[in-house]
């Protein structure tokens, strides 16, 4: 489809799912996401899909872990502290290797928090999320046409290498309206061919076992290298990463999703006053584009992080850059985003310009 | 020679970890007879709990899953909701479908979630060593009510079959035990009801199987079996509770 539409965020990364072949949907309603349930109640049935509302997160999750277990492209979607009910049954999902996507559309947190944007869970998205060592494949789209495109590529990490994935999205990314193209065609699911761990009808094979524990000494520790493995393999080939105007630059502004839409805006203002300044903004913040910092930090000695929590993403970056640069930060939570103007006047603060 | 009698293709041939006079083995063979029997061996999926039945996947000769504890209803919705064509099983515990997962249990009956449900209840908490269970008896002793369970301090032990049958989507809901042969073979044909029914599209159905648990009831075998018919059938009466509702005079006259 190459005409422009117009959509909310939550209801154009629902439509990307199905367009990306999501057929089976569980979730349970919290706000500010529950477009995207609403919007696979009717739209599901309508391409011969399964929508459950769930009695809990928690069963929503395991609903996944069964259909997936069974080859379906799977989804479920939620917001922070749903998202936190989900963490045992991803962390299930990922010692079966089980191919999951989902959805957090964050708001404030700690605890309820509040239902206004936030980037409150940057460590919870990048670090696995629930208990045991794993990675999952993590996605932050900064706009509307991204929330929409992005969900294939997830579906595609995670079919390749047998992890879950996900966007990290926030409340504002789920709630505006804009334009947006889709720039796939619709996967034709039946195409798809059967992978060879998929539950079912085993005729002419020998019977599977999905699960994710295994008893025996030593068995674990294999099983978390091989693991290991796959991570190295998803950092090796799967960095998707946005670099702007680095080359000339005194100071990088850098942020992920929604902060990352501001920083561009900031870099803006900059330039027009004759302050060099750059933007690195990581779309897949795990794996985190490590060596596009390095290599960038080589160069320039300032980069100010922008980030809409207390300081969890300035860890990458830190982790990234080693100490090759003095790096400050902007912090807003839950609910603060920042605007243009005041990170300009943090670069000027910085820069001594006045 | 002719053969009169052969052990089941429906389980692996492998030792079983189930402790000298538990149920667990018991049940295990009736399923695993009624796969067969229905020719489903190869479109049955197995779902193995958090407990003493973990290892069920290792043992039934079918596809199996194992997943979190108590949410065996929830992935067993995902799996038939994906595979009408399979025979979806959630094998559970008392612990697992009573206690932690609970909710996924009554939420799946009352969609009437078209699975079956082998719930063994054993009124013990087994894989961790013998703690207090939903429905452990009162006066029963565990090691988290070493006095025995008291109302007071505990409440009072669940009542599955009887909770369920409150609910439009359960259809057929019966208790059975395998502390003797009679009983043994009542089980069998009550999962193969549930089995059928499943199969037939008709909702949910479970089976709740009072099983005996020696090692944790620091009985004897022997001791254990007396437990279950002089304790357990008192207080979880044998039976069927809920059933297909029985045909019209003017419908039977039709047949």
């Amino acid at each position: 489809m190459a005409e422009k539409t117009l959509m909310k965020g939550n209801e154009a990364l629902a439509e990307g799912a199905v367009r990306a072949g999501c057929r089976f949907f569980a979730g349970y309603p919290i706000t500010p996401q529950n477009e995207i349930p609403e919007y696979m109640s009717w739209r599901l049935p309508e391409m011969g899909g399964t929508f459950i509302q769930a009695e809990s997160e928690v069963a929503a999750i395991n609903m996944l872990f069964g259909a997936s277990a069974c080859g379906a492209r799977v989804m479920t979607s939620s917001s922070g502290p749903g998202i936190s009910l989900k963490q045992e049954g991803i962390s299930y999902c990922a010692g079966a290797r089980l191919p999951i996507f989902y959805a957090n559309v964050v708001r404030g947190g700690p605890g309820l928090g509040n239902i206004a944007p936030s980037q409150g869970d940057y460590y919870q998205a990048t670090r696995g999320g629930g208990h045991g060592d794993y990675r999952v494949f993590v996605m932050a789209p900064g706009s509307v046409s991204e929330m929409a495109n992005f969900p294939r590529k997830c579906y595609e990490v995670a079919f390749k290498y047998r992890i879950p994935s996900m966007i990290l999205a926030d409340g504002l990314l789920g709630q505006m309206m804009e334009p947006l193209e889709f720039d796939f065609e619709p996967v034709d699911t039946s195409t798809i061919p059967e992978p060879d761990w998929v539950l079912g009808v085993n005729e002419g094979r020998k019977r599977r076992v999905v699960r994710s524990y295994d008893l025996a000494p030593g068995k674990m520790e294999e099983f978390n290298l091989e693991l290991d493995s796959i991570h190295s393999e998803v950092k090796a080939n799967e960095v998707i990463c946005e670099t702007i105007e680095t080359d000339d630059a005194e100071l990088v502004l850098t942020g992920y999703g929604t902060s990352a839409r501001v920083c561009k805006s900031a870099m803006a203002l900059a330039r027009k006053e004759g302050i060099k300044v750059g933007v690195i903004r990581p779309i897949t913040i795990w794996p985190f584009p490590e060596k596009i910092f390095s290599e960038i930090a080589d160069k320039v000695k300032n980069f100010l992080v922008v980030e809409m929590s207390l300081g969890q993403y300035i860890d990458d970056v830190k982790l990234s850059i080693l100490g090759k640069a003095k790096i400050d930060l902007h912090k807003r939570p839950a609910g603060g985003i920042p605007v243009a103007e005041e990170i300009l006047g943090v670069i000027k603060q910085i820069l001594g310009k006045s | 020679m002719k053969k009169v009698f052969e052990r089941t293709k429906g389980l692996v041939d492998i030792p079983m970890r189930y402790c000298p006079g538990c149920g667990h083995g018991v049940v295990h063979r009736l399923v695993a007879e009624v796969i067969e029997e229905m020719g489903m061996l190869k479109k049955a999926i197995l779902i193995a709990p958090v407990g003493c039945s973990v290892f069920a996947d290792e043992y039934f000769n079918t596809d199996a899953i194992q997943g979190a504890h108590g949410r065996g209803p929830a992935i067993a919705t995902g799996l038939k909701r994906i595979k009408p064509e399979c025979l979806v099983i959630s094998y559970q515990g008392d612990g697992d479908l009573a206690s932690i997962g609970m909710a996924e249990t009554i939420h799946a009956a009352n969609r009437a979630e078209n699975i079956s449900i082998i719930f063994i209840n054993n009124a013990i908490y087994g894989m961790t060593g013998g703690q207090m269970a939903p429905t452990t008896l009162l006066g029963m002793k565990s090691t988290t009510c070493p006095a025995g369970r008291s109302v007071d301090v505990n409440g009072y032990p669940f009542k599955m079959c009887e909770l369920l049958a409150t609910l439009d989507g359960a259809y057929y809901l019966e208790r059975t035990s395998v502390h003797a042969p009679a009983n043994v073979i009542k089980t069998k044909k009550a999962i193969k009801k549930a089995f059928t029914y499943q199969m037939e599209g008709r909702g949910f159905t479970m089976v709740e199987i009072l099983s005996q648990c020696p090692t944790d009831w620091n009985l004897t075998p022997l001791q254990a079996i007396e437990r279950v018919k002089n304790e357990m059938i008192s207080y979880f009466p044998l039976g069927v509770f809920k059933a297909p509702p029985k045909p019209t005079k003017q419908e039977t006259v039709k047949v």
